[in-house]
């Protein structure tokens, strides 16, 4: 028996239920009036073991994510955005057209199931936005006291046009180095709700899929280098590691660096650096200087990188150590090493 | 961004750098006290912008670096109680004691928590009742009126469940300290501007007089602390040795006397122990007999426990002003971030950090 997704029997409980998990009736409920209800598309209607999808590329991306954000909704986006997000992103980060994803729950035993529910709307809202369908899921509840509301991991698969090769060994001397907005603003709202902050701004996350922008490098031509989208870490750690991956330096000019005002302020009240804060729609493009003109006209025109800058450029590697290097207003070079552990609120 | 930008306005810095170079004639050793006037110095490379007969001592201002190891190690005893909610500002984390840092307790199953206010670990308080909640209250005066304002509230509300871990500290004695040890050779201090913000300047006029010793109540930008710079270089060549106020915007000559009244009706003067440095008395805050009830060594019987620092590490003379950072051996190799041997390593506003962060050769 096909159960049609529009059918739409009451849910019988308004929390998560470890029954919900539990293979039998309010699980099919769940599964039918909640997810499929949001996510409908014929492959997931098959409602078979394992999604069967047609392959549209000689080369396949994929990636997986898990998802564990706290709070759960955050300004600017919720747990299961971030879950589309993330995974469409890292996809694109290797050049690839997402195309598929799974998605898994992990549900608390008394979650809201209206919560879930616009945690799973937010998802298929986001879906659409980046041209990607869920095709397969699974579903577990835990004891209550044994999860954080809801935990998403989410993989992803994705198509590589011929003759795409965009990964940090690309990356040469001479490139230039271009950021897609300005940084720090899902780590500063995200922060501002989890320490009730009242930050006085309606600052949002600048949680956004990144497919747009690259589809439109990708189909221009531009050739890209490397792509890295900015996430814990901030632009100063992806710096990092693509220069240690790469063997190269990177040199930016730190004025360079768009830095909305509130993410200012509330760095520096808390002590905190916005090179080095969390980002989930933000992206560096290294590409030939050459191509750096070209590239900055096509991310400006798609409306998630409409902020785009060039920050820098990629040197020989020459350092002992710090690899990528900030210059400040005041002429100094300081490094942008790798950070131990999160950044931690100052006292004073 | 205002109140921002125009303390870092890269021409008006050089023209001030350059008022330094044009009324200086000899060398001058002026040390910043605090801790965020350090990682500023260092951050936007306000010491190179200096003549070079200018050197910057860094100070002990830092509540996370001279915060003593045994009351790390106390704190991670309470918190590894299992009915206590151990509350601290977010920088005491990581902050080694003699052999565990407090998030290495939380790890091992402490409920440890980073409240950004003394405020905010009351309201905890005030939600779990069944759980004993302690807040690590460490920091200079700046810190001291908001945790009074909490100790108050705590007693006045009957809020039995909380408690304050003490470790506080004054600045008026650490420069004392320093003037009187026969290593230290400090010219001018460049007062901690948050801290005369709530004190005033009035505890600092016996001290110049004394030592005759130049102090400029000074703030964080790079502006502020180039313009406290020339106004020390000023006294200096002038054969000066004035209490003067830089950070007039936020300074008031007396400080905020409701903050000095209430820290004043909460804590009491003690002997204190600094980390790196030792005894050092009438350096620190206690609670007053009327707030012992709020006193979490008492309620938790915590006891007088002592513990040594790696003699490898080279905090201390750091903290008094007698070494840069550099010049420990173990600074960037033996001792980083992830293995820090001492606080100073570890601290936002600790020396050694911010020479990791923003100075290591990076060309």
């Amino acid at each position: 028996m096909t159960l049609s997704p529009s059918c739409s029997l009451p849910l019988r409980h308004d929390t998560v239920q470890l029954a919900h998990g539990g293979g039998g009736r309010l699980m099919r409920e769940l599964i039918e009036q909640v997810f499929a209800a949001a996510f409908d598309n014929p492959v997931l209607a098959a409602r078979h073991d394992s999604a069967v999808v047609p392959v549209e590329a000689a080369r396949l991306a994929m990636t997986t994510d898990s998802y564990v954000v706290d709070p759960l909704f955050f300004p600017g986006g919720d747990i299961g955005k971030l879950a589309v997000v993330g995974t469409v992103n890292d996809l694109c980060m290797a050049g690839a057209e997402p195309a598929y994803l799974t998605a898994g729950f992990v549900l608390e035993e008394g979650l809201p199931i209206d919560h879930l529910v616009r945690i799973v709307r937010s998802m298929a809202d986001a879906c659409s936005e980046s041209g990607v369908t869920i095709v397969t899921g699974d579903t577990k509840v835990v004891d209550r006291g044994r999860g954080h509301g809801v935990y998403v991991n989410t993989a992803g698969v994705g198509w590589l046009r011929d003759g795409i090769d965009v990964r940090p060994s690309r990356i040469r001397p001479g490139d230039a180095v271009l950021l897609s907005g300005d940084v720090g603003r899902h780590g500063v709202a995200v922060m501002s709700v989890r320490a009730g902050l009242e930050l006085g701004t309606d600052l949002e996350s600048d949680c956004a899929p990144l497919a747009g922008p690259v589809r439109a490098l990708i189909e221009a031509g531009v050739d890209l280098h490397c792509l890295r989208d900015l996430t814990r870490g901030g632009l100063a750690s992806a710096l990092a590691e693509l220069c240690l991956d790469a063997g190269v330096d990177v040199e930016i000019d730190e004025a360079s660096v768009p830095v909305h005002d509130a993410v200012r302020g509330a760095a520096e009240l808390l002590g905190l650096d916005p090179l080095y804060i969390a980002n989930e729609g933000r992206m560096v493009v290294i590409v030939p200087r050459d191509d750096a003109d070209r590239a900055l006209q096509l991310l400006r025109g798609c409306p998630v990188s409409s902020g785009s800058v060039a920050i820098g450029c990629v040197s020989e590697k020459r350092r002992a150590f710090g690899l990528v290097s900030a210059r400040g207003a005041f002429g100094g070079l300081r490094p942008l090493a790798l950070q131990s552990g999160e950044q931690l609120p100052r006292i004073c | 961004m205002k109140l921002v930008d125009e303390f870092r306005d890269p021409a008006l810095a050089q023209r001030c750098a350059e008022s330094i170079a044009r009324v200086v004639t000899r060398p001058w050793r002026i040390m910043e006290v605090c801790g965020g006037q350090t990682h500023s110095i260092v951050r936007f490379g306000i010491d190179q912008l200096l003549p070079s007969q200018v050197s910057l001592i860094h100070g002990p201002g830092c509540p996370v670096c001279v915060t003593p190891l045994e009351m790390i190690d106390r704190a991670i005893a309470v918190a590894e109680r299992p009915s206590v909610i151990l509350c601290s500002f977010g920088d005491m984390l990581r902050v080694p004691g003699s052999r565990s840092d407090l998030l290495g307790a939380k790890s091992r199953g402490a409920d440890v928590r980073v409240v950004y206010s003394p405020l905010d670990a009351l309201a905890v308080a005030r939600t779990t009742p069944d759980r004993q909640v302690v807040f690590f209250a460490v920091g200079f005066e700046t810190t001291a009126p908001a945790i009074a304002m909490v100790a108050h509230l705590a007693l006045s509300e009957g809020v039995r469940n909380f408690s304050l871990l003490v470790s506080h500290v004054l600045v008026p004695p650490a420069l004392l300290a320093i003037l009187s040890d026969p290593e230290g050779k400090v010219d001018a201090f460049i007062a901690a501007g948050h801290v005369c913000t709530v004190m005033g300047l009035d505890e600092y006029r016996p001290i110049a007089e004394r030592y005759k010793v130049p102090i400029v109540a000074t703030g964080f930008e790079p502006l502020d602390l180039l313009q406290g710079i020339l106004m020390c270089v000023e006294q200096l060549e002038g054969g000066r040795h004035e209490v003067e106020n830089q950070y007039a915007r936020s300074v008031a000559e007396h400080g905020n006397p409701e903050a000095r009244r209430m820290v004043e009706s909460v804590f009491e003067v003690v002997p204190r122990k600094w980390r790196g440095i030792g005894e050092i008395p009438e350096s620190g805050l206690g609670l007053r007999a009327a707030y012992r009830s709020l006193d979490a060594e008492h309620r938790f019987e915590l006891g007088d426990t002592r513990a040594e620092e790696p003699a490898e590490c080279h905090s201390g003379r750091v903290l008094r002003g007698l070494e840069k950072p550099a010049d420990c051996p173990a600074f960037g190799t033996r001792c980083t971030p992830e293995h820090p041997l001492g606080a100073t390593m570890v601290s936002s506003e600790g020396a050694c950090a911010a020479y990791f962060t923003y100075r290591r050769p990076v060309a």
